[in-house]
């Protein structure tokens, strides 16, 4: 494995929640994310994916420096950022980029595309040889617009095209890692597929990091080499691609998958699993196991103690699973075994 | 979309067409199209720009007509006003000399009175407008964007402002202002009162743009165009500057326009109260005062100043609602 760039270590956010008339007090706290572990390497790319309200976009702006943890670490390139200031962060921040979910207000509309592209360049004084205007015009080029574009307006642009300027945006300070929070779920499906190429070839031609966030594990399945399953401000499954694709071993996992349309057509229907209810309040979240109260295998074990993250017996290295009852792997090598929970 | 195809096709970079002229047009220039194509907007921003000039010319204006508004030309000329100090001429003197008529019993020449009034009047409310549009912009902006025991704060502060009962207030205070800087036995000078009337004006009028500003900070501050910024490194200095104030000017400018007729008028009523400027100031205000006091006997007095701020309060106010529709053509009247 290459080197560690960003290393997140018990990470946990809450946001307060304030009650009360008249005297407005702290009633409790949103435990957005609740100690998340997580490793993204050099040039490799990281699905982080769960349903919504999984606290994904957190765990992103966290790791970005936008929202100050409520504990927990944040190292970046061996340098602890966990509280770094603006002033402590100006030099890091042309490291880690983000890309945004929606197309439309993560660009500001009074300004130009040149000047939105530009942006980051004026911030840190950059000055590409040629100018910055000419390495605004060439971003525009390598994301696929035209650099006749430069003066307009992101109004004329399509969703797809605005994410494209987004993109352009996070390149302009040449990262090493862009955290990427949905950037295609507000795409239509057609345009999709064009984004996501065009952040793969990024990935492979410029050997940009991705922490790339999705909501269901079909997008993420081309995109990253490793992916994680977050419920409820937990990790609860993390694996290289295959592994959980193939032998996923949390019920959420499997549920996850279940829900993604099977590439292959040839291969027996999965089946079905339909997740009763929602997501439980991040507010109080259940005790235990926290998938417990939505999980079919759920026992009183479950609700009294909380599974760890480890590697499972059968499990591949960096397979870890968060589950006192795991599902047992679907495929084991190319025999298939039928999952038992499913059969 | 389980398997993307490997080849990358722009295809979605065309779509824009090729053969509209590279340069966008920005929000602005496109508001200003349509603000051009509104007849109500032009004519009333005609009418508005006139009104300016005339109060920026008025020295121009009355020397080319000859006459100046301090002169009692009514007194020193026999057979303009009659016993009871009257303009003898019909229509409340209106001549070829005097083309408005003259002022009952003091004899001063009221198309001069009228245009130094104006521009007595509109000096007040543009720079009592411009000293509360920049207070509320920096109030409002200040609260939205920090947030947390500042907003709340300043909140309240915007609360009392705006149930203050400001007329009255101004009414008893204006004499107390008075008694404090100027001896009892003097009339205060000319430029305190302006000062006191345009402090007076910007301590309650900058409550309301700050509110709204708060509000629109409050909501543009999440937007993700802001956590852009600051991924990048952006000061707070730039953020606010280059990335919030852009998206601010359209409430600014709607706000501000709708300000100005309203501080006119209210400077106009204060002065109508007796607690404008001095008798020595042309002051559109003060003609009205006069003129509720001779109406009955020189109706003309009174329709000279009235008409003209009638159509700059309603000229002024289409020309807000014009730039409102031009800015935001989804809101229709
Ligand atoms: N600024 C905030 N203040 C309070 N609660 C928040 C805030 N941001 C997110 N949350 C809450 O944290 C939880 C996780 O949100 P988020 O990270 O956006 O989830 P995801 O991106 O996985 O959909 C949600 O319950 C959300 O309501
Ligand atoms: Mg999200």
């Amino acid at each position: 494995m290459s080197e560690k760039l960003l290393e997140l270590s018990g990470l946990e956010k809450h946001f307060p929640v304030r009650g009360g008339t008249l005297i407005k007090r702290q009633i409790g706290a949103v435990h957005a994310v609740d100690g998340v572990d997580l490793v993204v390497h050099a040039g490799e790319s990281l699905g982080l994916v769960g349903e919504s309200g999984c606290g994904k976009s957190t765990t992103g702006r966290l790791a970005a420096r936008l929202l100050e943890p409520t504990s927990g670490k944040i190292v970046y390139n061996g340098q602890d950022i966990t509280h770094a200031g603006r002033k402590e962060l100006k030099p890091i921040r042309p490291e880690i980029q983000m890309v945004f979910q929606d197309p439309y207000s993560s660009l500001n509309p009074r300004h130009t595309v040149g000047s939105i592209i530009r942006g980051p360049m004026d911030i840190h004084g950059i000055n590409p040889p040629g100018g910055r205007e000419a390495r605004a015009r060439e971003l525009l080029e390598i994301v696929g617009l035209n650099p006749e574009h430069y003066n307009r307006f992101p109004h004329e642009f399509s969703g797809g095209q605005r994410q494209r300027i987004g993109v352009a945006r996070a390149l302009a300070l040449q990262p090493k890692l862009i955290i990427a929070d949905e950037p295609v779920s507000a795409l239509d499906v057609s345009i999709q597929a064009q984004v996501i190429n065009l952040l793969q070839r990024l990935q492979e031609e410029m050997g940009i990091a991705f922490l790339f966030i999705a909501h269901d594990l079909a997008v993420v399945r081309h995109f990253s080499q490793r992916v994680a399953v977050m419920y409820l401000g937990k990790i609860v499954e993390i694996a290289d691609r295959d592994s959980l694709y193939q032998r996923p071993r949390h019920p959420y996992t499997h549920a996850l998958l279940s829900a993604v349309p099977e590439a292959d057509l040839d291969a027996p229907p999965r089946e079905r699993i339909r997740l009763a209810g929602d997501v439980p309040s991040p507010i109080d979240p259940p005790s235990g196991c926290r998938f417990r109260t939505r999980c079919w295998k759920a026992q009183d074990k479950c609700a009294t103690e909380e599974p760890p993250l480890v590697r499972l017996d059968g499990n591949r290295e960096g397979h870890l699973t968060a589950c006192h009852f795991p599902e047992e792997p679907t495929v084991q090598g190319d025999d298939i075994v039928l999952d038992p929970a499913l059969a | 979309m389980t398997t993307p195809t490997s080849t990358a096709p722009a295809v979605d970079a065309t779509s824009v067409t090729e053969t509209q002229e590279a340069v966008g047009r920005s929000p602005g220039q496109l508001m200003w199209l349509r603000f051009r194509r509104d007849r109500t907007g032009v004519i009333s921003a005609i009418i508005v720009i006139f009104f300016f000039l005339v109060a920026i010319l008025a020295p121009v204006i009355a020397a080319v007509y000859g006459k100046n508004p301090y002169t009692l030309y009514g007194q020193d000329i026999p057979g303009l006003l009659n016993d009871y100090g009257y303009p003898v001429a019909p229509n409340g003197g209106i001549s070829s000399e005097y083309w408005f008529g003259l002022e009952p019993s003091l004899g001063r020449d009221v198309f001069t009175q009228l245009v130094y009034g104006i521009r007595t009047s509109l000096g007040i409310a543009v720079v009592a407008t411009i000293i509360m549009t920049v207070l509320g912009i920096v109030i409002g902006i200040v609260a939205g964007y920090a947030g947390g025991k500042t907003d709340y704060f300043v909140g309240r502060v915007i609360d009392l402002t705006l149930s203050f009962p400001q007329t009255l207030f101004i009414i008893a205070f204006m004499p107390v202002v008075d008694s404090i800087l100027v001896a009892s036995n003097e009339e205060p000078p000319v430029w305190l009162r302006a000062v006191s009337l345009t402090i007076m004006l910007t301590a309650f009028g900058w409550a309301g743009l700050a509110r709204l500003l708060r509000g629109q900070v409050l909501s543009l501050r999440t937007r993700e165009f802001v956590e852009a910024a600051k991924v990048t490194g952006a000061s707070p200095a730039r953020i606010v500057f280059k990335e919030l104030l852009p998206n601010l000017w359209t409430p600014i400018l709607i706000q501000s326009t709708l300000l100005l007729p309203a501080m006119v008028t209210a400077e106009a009523g204060l002065s109508f109260l007796g607690v404008g400027m001095g008798e020595l100031v042309p002051d559109w205000g003060r003609m009205f005062l006069r003129a509720t006091q001779v109406y009955r006997n020189d109706i003309t007095y009174l329709i000279f100043p009235g008409v003209a701020l009638l159509v700059f309060v309603v000229a002024f106010n289409l020309l807000g609602d014009s730039i409102r529709d031009a800015f935001d053509p989804k809101i229709k009247r």
